[in-house]
């Protein structure tokens, strides 16, 4: 901006701040206010020493809520759903219809239906309440100023916290949110990190491994109240990875493609607000639950028709999907993974939600066959397929880092209007993922611990 | 995820039916409740949140007020139109280009001083405007009380108090735009007097500007924001040059001048 011009500006506001500075006092009286709750609650919340445990205990705890409180409707959704998969069988059993319409409709589509909604349904029916109840009360913008000189420290915005805090409840959503970011170089950076903050399309996935993981790693010894605080801590640590991985990334950014000096925000801090309980319950449950909800059985109905026709047609003596796994199997296992994981990722860009059941599907379908019972059938298939606690860890780390989804690129390609940046915002995620699985399941390897 | 959630597509009028009706946008500061006033009235479901800056893209609704139907939008919060980022803009530019039939500044009844500035960049765009000072409740928490009568005085227009969560005083605001609407409030905003030299510039720059708008937008705003080194709005050719040189990044990337703005 040419000198002359910031100067008229500033005789331009300066004018119309005087003026509303006039009218205000005129029309505004104070009273002697009593005890500021607002100001003692901001000083705990926002405070160096208090600040910091206490944003990671209300992660902790709607975590805690969310994995204990998902479990059991979930083995109750899933014993329903496949209760009615064996009365569909037997219906079609009794029409005569034939094997390969019963395998595309019930065992490809269906079972995966069934997957989706009995897996992702309970956590995120739990999670975006608890979260938006956060977003209501006024507890974002303490998170903003906490973390802001950390995301300073990173060359970033302070802003990007809150774009970050949109993120868990989805990417496209986050990433639309980075408008609010003025600087076009410290948006970018935002953009093209979002994806390492869960969204509610892969946290249903993250608990239900991580609670592969505590199964895996205690036997049991915990009892199911202890498991169930074991497998949120370890949530909570994928989280943190991928906020620690936001910054180191951003850190990167502004220092190599992206290179300048973050500029001065002035962040609000709004007053408490008690949350519209009723309004907020309504809306995240029939707005974002269901609506996220649906777009992930839309899709993950034709992928799992798809998969079940894959894992049935024989080519050379053995089926399509598992020529895809041995195909992929040696660069998956060396990130600790298998061949069959990486194609399942592979499967599905389009929504993060179809990903463990895609994964689920083609194991079913190209090995061995589980009565499928709740989520225990879930564990009992993965292990029954080699899955180590490497692998449950490999799985979450992977998930919490690779590519963004269809409609996450798609929207950063709308945002930047640059198919460059889209690009780089699917290649920074995978570059990142890759190198970190490698790292930890070669480390592990190497130490003996798998 | 869009304003319009699976549930509200039914009760939504066409196109065509909302943009017969008169078009009143809902502006103001970010965090001052917009959204939620925009839900109390058309009964969407827009999302809230007590944070700024939540509010990115335009939604649209319909509201009815005393037998006649209102189209509603509802604007990303801004703390001037003179703003800079990119979902600001998106107000600014809304508003100047085509001013809708009535526009309410939201205000926060708390921090009431910060708000009229936009209150009166807003009367520099339009005369059709109405003051709604929001959360009241909470301001009188605070020890803050407000004289509505002579801030509509020293404002010369319309100053309607609400409590927007709780549906208070909503239909008094749908009153004063119903008003302004059919006629029966005329508003006499008293517009902030810039120095004698800007004011020469401004008439200037105001009649060169009008031959390349679109009737009815707000030369005299476009020509403060060009004074103010303000690019011009995506769509005209208005803004002279000179006076507005492109605004590039220092450390503008490949591909990046393409534009990040929407």
């Amino acid at each position: 901006m040419s000198q002359p011009a910031t100067a008229l500006a500033d005789r331009i506001v300066s004018s119309l701040y005087r003026r509303a500075e006039e009218l205000a006092t005129a029309s505004v009286t104070r009273r002697a206010r009593g005890r500021d709750m607002t100001r003692i609650i901001d000083n705990l919340l926002t405070s160096r020493l208090t600040g910091f445990p206490i944003m990671l205990l209300t992660l902790g705890a709607i975590l805690w809520v969310t994995v204990v409180g998902a479990n059991y409707p979930s083995q109750v959704i899933g014993s329903v759903l496949f209760a009615v998969e064996d009365w569909l069988t037997s219906v079609f059993t009794t029409l005569g219809w034939p094997d390969w319409l019963h395998g595309v409709l019930v065992l490809g589509m269906y079972r995966t239906l069934a997957w989706v909604v009995s897996v992702m349904l309970p956590p995120m029916a739990i999670f975006l309440p608890c979260f938006t109840l956060l977003e209501d009360l006024g507890y974002l913008p303490r998170v903003a100023f906490n973390l802001d000189a950390i995301f300073k420290a990173a060359g970033a915005c302070g802003k990007q916290s809150l774009t970050m805090s949109m993120g868990f409840g989805c990417n496209a959503a986050g990433i639309i949110a980075c408008r609010i970011i003025d600087s076009p170089r410290e948006r970018l950076i935002a953009v093209l990190t979002n994806n390492f903050i869960v969204c509610n399309g892969r946290f249903p996935t993250l608990i239900a491994v991580s609670a592969i993981l505590v199964n895996q790693l205690t036997r049991d010894s915990l009892g199911a109240s202890g498991a169930g605080a074991f497998a949120s801590l370890i949530v909570v640590g994928v989280v943190l990875v991928g906020i620690v991985m936001t910054l180191a990334v951003s850190w990167v950014l502004s220092r190599t493609l992206l290179r300048g000096a973050p500029t001065f925000v002035a962040l609000e801090l709004p007053p408490f607000r008690r949350p519209q309980v009723g309004r907020v319950l309504v809306h995240s449950m029939l707005d974002r639950t269901i609506f996220v909800l649906l777009r992930a059985m839309t899709v993950a109905a034709p992928a799992g028709a798809l998969v079940w026709v894959l894992g049935n047609t024989m080519v050379g003596g053995q089926d399509i999907v598992s020529h895809l796994a041995g195909i992929l199997g040696p660069a998956g296992r060396f990130m600790g993974l298998d061949g069959f994981i990486v194609g399942a990722f592979i499967l599905g860009l389009p929504a993060n939600e179809i990903v463990l059941p895609i994964l689920m599907m083609s194991y079913l379908t190209a090995g061995k066959m589980i009565k499928l019972d709740g989520l225990d059938a879930l564990s009992g298939t993965l292990v029954a397929h080699g899955w180590t606690s490497l692998t449950a860890l490999c799985y979450m780390l992977f998930s919490l880092l690779h590519w963004p989804c269809a409609t996450t690129l798609l929207t950063v390609w709308k945002e930047t209007n640059s198919r460059r940046w889209t690009l780089l915002a699917a290649i920074i995620p995978t570059a990142v993922a890759v190198i970190v699985c490698i790292v930890v399941a070669q480390g592990a390897r190497l130490l003996g611990l798998e | 995820m869009g304003p319009d959630g699976p549930r509200d597509r039914r009760r939504r009028p066409t196109v065509r039916q909302a943009s017969a009706f008169p078009l009143v946008a809902l502006a103001g500061n970010p965090n001052t409740g917009k959204s939620t006033l925009f839900n109390a009235l058309t009964g969407l479901n827009q999302h809230t949140g007590n944070w700024p800056g939540k509010t990115v893209l335009m939604a649209h609704g319909v509201t009815r007020h005393r037998s006649r139907s209102y189209t509603i939008v509802d604007l990303p919060g801004t703390y001037s139109l003179l703003a800079s980022s990119a979902e600001e803009r998106v107000a600014s530019d809304f508003l100047c280009l085509k001013p809708p039939d009535v526009t309410v500044v939201v205000a926060d009844a708390g921090c009431l001083e910060r708000n009229l500035n936009l209150a009166l960049q807003v009367m520099e765009v339009t005369d059709r405007a109405v003051l709604c000072v929001n959360l009241v409740d909470e301001a009188r928490q605070r020890g803050i009380e407000l004289d509505l009568r002579v801030l509509a005085a020293g404002l010369g227009i319309p100053v309607v108090a609400t409590v927007a969560r709780k549906g208070r005083g909503l239909l008094e605001l749908m009153d004063a735009v119903a008003g302004i609407c059919d006629g029966s409030i005329v508003t006499s905003p008293k517009r902030v007097a810039y120095e004698p030299d800007i004011e020469e510039a401004l008439a200037r720059l105001e009649r060169q500007l009008e031959r390349g708008l679109p009737p009815g937008a707000a030369a005299r705003w476009l020509a403060i924001r060009a004074l103010c080194g303000d690019p011009a709005p995506a769509g005209t050719a208005a803004a002279p040059r000179a006076l507005t040189p492109p605004v590039r990044p220092a450390s503008a990337a490949p591909g990046f001048g393409k534009g990040l703005t929407p």
